[in-house]
């Protein structure tokens, strides 16, 4: 246990140092100018348009089109994200030069410097400035914090397999860097089925994006897990809540891990809400009851009535499979590799 | 026309509902010295009432807490003397006044006098002008009163403007007043929450459309679907969805949580003003809304605008107005019937502050609806090309003609030093983003602004009604100043909606450093709003000579409303050495870090 931590703090450290531009900000930003423009968004969910958002959709959310070619192994992750930003790139050609200039991308090299007018003098130093250090500071300068229990559901399939699931995200901190925690999992049969736990340092690239570096813990069924966690999390055009991570564990262990929501309004309360996650490994890890590649999805919608912005209970569908090997592993078991289920919970923060 | 849909269930968070209307004897319970007594029963009758008056050179506040009750719900609000709003001063122009300001409260505060031009100690920022004013202290103001007209004080620590410190300020001109008036009325304008407004902030961080109820919905789509075809309809939202903004982020507070006042009365408070048929009524209306926008007007009488920001006017008769926090305008009407209704709308059409001018007490007129929901133009979110795409001649004025973009205009490329007095006639068009609005803190950037001061604003465009402009504002007796502008200063006005940051060059305060004035020069100073919400932009200090696009004197004002994508200048005479605020006066966007330090030195 302390020994995984200790490995995983190695392991974020050299990662730091081996990544300079994920630890500046600007240097990050400008690595990754494609990254707001919709990694994902695109590419990787053609079914989620909004205007395709029906039920007719859900099909084509099913694992058949989801091979094992369009989840990378770890390794390959980063030139493939920049696959699909280039992808995306070409794909905004389309649209008015001026749309192009309106949001983000890197700054002309005469861009004006913001701190010119200063004649040299700061808010504490020149004439007339009050003695001591500054008292006055904004909410740039404090903290705010919120916990989202976007899932907290009870679940129904067939042959009554009954769980409930949790999905939790919480952060705390200033508007560009923040504390995340993320906790997702389910307990059936008063039981911790399947849990994943992450530690992250949130950090804002580009306008609608954060980075996010950290550790997260598995738990559950099977023996426990660390890992590495690098992911963005943000919203792609079209209002698409992406939030994608890669990880590295212990004896060359990888995952890829990544869910996308919309929040379609059919009325100011009442929102139907699509979402998918997916997760692909690199490598078998049986004691989990994990194959390598793409080893689970889940696509859904649910829907809910908004009683306040921070209380909504929901109702909804979803279906869950396992693929490949994990699926094998799955029917070895006595399970079987794919389910629907019917979910009821809330939705609430604050 | 229901706002938004009615239904609302009480949750263990959100344990309120809302009483739109306020009550008709809200407002400060006098004479309750605790909340814990039972409610507003007690309260005396104050259906109507106005602010008291103050006369004379020595003035004494007091601040406290004193229990209020505008929804039904007791509150506690931070008040001076005890009344909402606080006591309107009246002072003659020319004399000293001395103010003193005893705190009672368990926090430190602050009184700010909006639009005074006034020794930098005696401002009222605190950590600018002074420490603030302490727990149990008396600070004493003094400063000698040098103009005249219709203005107003405020906390400037915290969230206590919007928990109720706000009054009016009146200042008799020394040579008697050009304006002639049989009556005198201060019309106080401002939104109430019974929410904490640290809380209201915290949640528009986490979910910034939370008190938008009017986002467009997928049934909205279907409707533009059969109305104008798919195609259409997806177009009308590609823009939005692809830049992830929303067409109807007019007002980030909104009637969900907000009471509109007049001068402290909900709307069933009905404040009335009397008049007798064929007097000439003078209304000084001070908008002190922390983060509301009011659309004012007066069905059945026109308004001859004759004063904005303390500043007489060439008079201007319109049917509406727009006046958004800190500014003031003063207007004339002649009423003949028994009862006009005063109606004052938030731009985000959910709620509206309204009184009555009647013959006689207990009068009112028919109150207007609500006008419909607009979404923000093209010439809103991209300017001059806006709307050239949009096909909106009426903007064809100034926008267009100024339209040169930076290619266009070569010679201007190394306007770094000290450029001519030539080159300085008109407002640079160049557009000069800064560096750090290519990050996280800005949602937009507007290449082409529009420069024009002649549209109205979104909400107010071909409503059928004569709307006031910044364009119809001159300012009798020209500029303070003959001298042309030695330099000029650009400043972009940015924001993140999502995040809900606000900042200026994308640079909130805790990251910026002051725009240094150099003491006794005159300069040109353009703000260039690259967010979608129109900007109070509230210069402590100092006059801002607002010029037309082609460099023509307007207006003297303190605090200039810049449009979404709009390009606006004006002349400052850096004639008052110290450090001064510069900031956004939406309270929210100010506390958000959209605020400069300025120094004159």
């Amino acid at each position: 246990m302390m020994n995984i931590q200790i490995k995983l703090l190695a392991a974020l450290i050299a990662a730091l140092s081996a990544n300079p531009a994920w630890a500046q900000t600007d240097a990050a930003a400008d690595a990754m100018p494609g990254m707001d423009p919709s990694i994902m968004g695109q590419g990787a969910m053609p079914g989620m348009d909004p205007g395709t958002m029906d039920q007719g959709a859900m099909p084509a959310m099913d694992h058949s089109k989801m091979n094992h070619g369009a989840m990378p192994d770890t390794s390959t992750a980063q030139p493939d994200m920049n696959h699909a930003m280039s992808g995306s790139m070409e794909g905004m050609q389309g649209m008015d030069p001026g749309e192009m200039n309106m949001q983000g991308g890197p700054a002309p090299a005469d861009a004006r410097d913001p701190h010119a007018y200063s004649g040299g003098y700061t808010l504490e130093s020149g004439p007339y400035s009050r003695p001591g250090p500054r008292e006055l500071r904004f909410a740039d300068e404090h903290n705010f914090g919120a916990l989202l229990v976007d899932r907290l559901e009870w679940t129904h399939a067939n042959g009554g397999n009954n769980a409930t699931a949790y999905d939790i995200q919480g952060w705390f901190g200033r508007d560009y860097d923040r504390l995340v925690v993320k906790a997702e999992g389910d307990v059936a049969k008063g039981k911790l089925e399947e849990a994943r736990t992450e530690l992250l340092w949130g950090h804002a690239i580009a306008t609608f994006w954060d980075t996010q570096l950290g550790v997260r813990y598995d738990s559950g069924a099977g023996p426990d897990r660390g890992w590495l966690a690098l992911g963005v999390q943000g919203l792609a055009p079209y209002w698409f809540e992406v939030d994608a991570a890669a990880y590295v564990g212990d004896e060359g262990r990888t995952a890829l891990r990544l869910g996308a929501e919309y929040e379609l309004l059919l009325t100011q309360n009442l929102i139907l809400q699509p979402r998918i996650e997916l997760n692909a490994y690199g490598k078998s890890d049986e004691a989990r009851g994990i194959g390598s590649g793409l080893s689970e999805a889940q696509a859904g919608v649910r829907l809910r009535y908004e009683f306040t912005r921070q209380f909504a209970p929901y109702i909804g569908i979803e279906r869950a499979s396992k693929f490949g090997q994990t699926a094998d592993l799955a029917r070895a078991d006595g399970e079987k590799a794919g389910e629907t289920r019917w979910v009821a919970g809330v939705r609430f923060w604050f | 026309m229901k706002p938004y849909p009615s239904l609302y269930l009480s949750t263990p968070d959100l344990p309120r509902r809302r009483f739109v209307q306020g009550l008709v004897a809200g407002g400060v319970l006098l004479g309750l010295s605790s909340i814990a007594k039972p409610g507003w029963a007690g309260a005396v009758e104050r259906a109507g009432s106005s602010a008291p008056v103050l006369t004379g050179t020595e003035f004494d506040l007091v601040v406290a807490e004193s229990p209020v009750n505008f929804t039904g719900n007791p509150r506690m609000a931070t008040t001076i003397n005890g009344s909402i709003p606080a006591p309107t001063l009246r002072m003659r122009e020319g004399d000293t006044v001395t103010i003193r300001v005893t705190n009672k409260l368990r926090v430190s505060t602050s009184v700010h006098w909006h639009g005074i031009i006034l020794p930098y100690q005696m401002d009222g920022v605190p950590g600018i002008s002074y420490k603030g004013i302490a727990p149990g202290e008396t600070f004493t103001y003094r400063f000698k009163v040098g103009q005249s007209g219709t203005y107003w004080y405020h906390s400037h620590s915290g969230f206590q403007e919007q928990t109720g410190m706000y009054g009016a300020i009146v200042i008799e001109p020394a040579a008697g007043d050009r304006i002639r008036a049989d009556r005198d009325y201060v019309v106080q304008l401002s939104d109430w929450t019974d929410e904490d407004p640290m809380r209201v902030l915290s949640k528009l961080k986490v979910q910034s459309d939370y008190y938008n109820f009017n986002e467009p919905t997928a049934p909205d789509f279907f409707r533009d679907v059969s109305r104008n075809g798919f195609r259409a309809a997806l177009d009308k939202r590609k823009m939005w969805n692809e830049m992830r903004m929303s067409p109807t982020d007019l007002a980030d507070i909104s009637a969900y949580t907000y009471t509109y006042l007049m001068n402290g009365n909900a709307p069933d408070g009905n404040w009335t003003g009397l008049f007798r048929p064929g007097e000439r009524v003078r209304l000084r209306f001070v908008s002190s809304g922390t983060q509301s926008f009011f659309d004012v007007r007066i069905p059945g009488l026109k308004m001859s605008v004759v004063q904005t920001d303390g500043q007489d006017v060439e008079p201007v008769t319109v049917d509406e107005f727009r006046c958004g926090p800190g500014e003031t305008y003063d207007v004339i009407v002649e009423p003949r019937d028994d009862a006009y209704t005063i109606f004052a709308q938030s731009m985000d059409r959910t709620g509206y502050a309204r009184g009555t001018l009647a013959v006689r007490e207990g009068l009112s007129a028919a109150v207007p609806s609500l006008d419909k929901v607009e979404w923000l133009s093209m010439a809103d979110m991209m300017g001059a090309m806006g709307a050239m795409g949009g096909g909106m001649g009426g903007m064809s004025h100034g926008g267009m003609a100024m339209d040169h973009s930076k290619h266009a205009m070569p010679e201007m490329q190394g306007m770094q030093g000290m450029p001519m007095a030539g080159e300085m006639a008109v407002p640079s068009s160049k557009v000069r983003h800064a560096k750090t609005e290519y990050g996280p803190s800005t949602d937009m950037r507007v290449d082409m602004p529009r420069m024009n001061l002649d549209d109205p604003g979104i909400g107010l465009r071909n409503n059928g009604r004569r709307v006031l402009t910044l364009a119809d504002l001159h300012t009798i007796g020209g500029p303070l100043d003959s001298r042309g502008p030695e330099r000029e200063i650009e400043l972009h006005l940015t924001g993140n909606m999502e995040r809900y940051t606000w900042s200026l060059d994308g640079l909130e305060f805790g990251k910026s450093t002051p725009v240094h004035f150099r003491h006794g020069e005159r300069l040109r100073v353009i703000l260039h709003n690259d967010t979608m919400m129109t900007h109070p932009m509230h210069l402590h200090g100092m006059w801002s000579e607002m010029e037309s696009p082609d460099g023509h004197f307007q207006a003297r004002r303190h605090t200039i409303p810049v449009q979404p994508a709009q390009r606006i200048s004006f002349l400052v005479n850096a004639d008052a050495p110290g450090r001064w605020a510069w900031h956004c006066h939406l309270l929210y966007h100010m506390d958000a870090g959209m605020f400069r330090e300025v120094v004159v030195a």
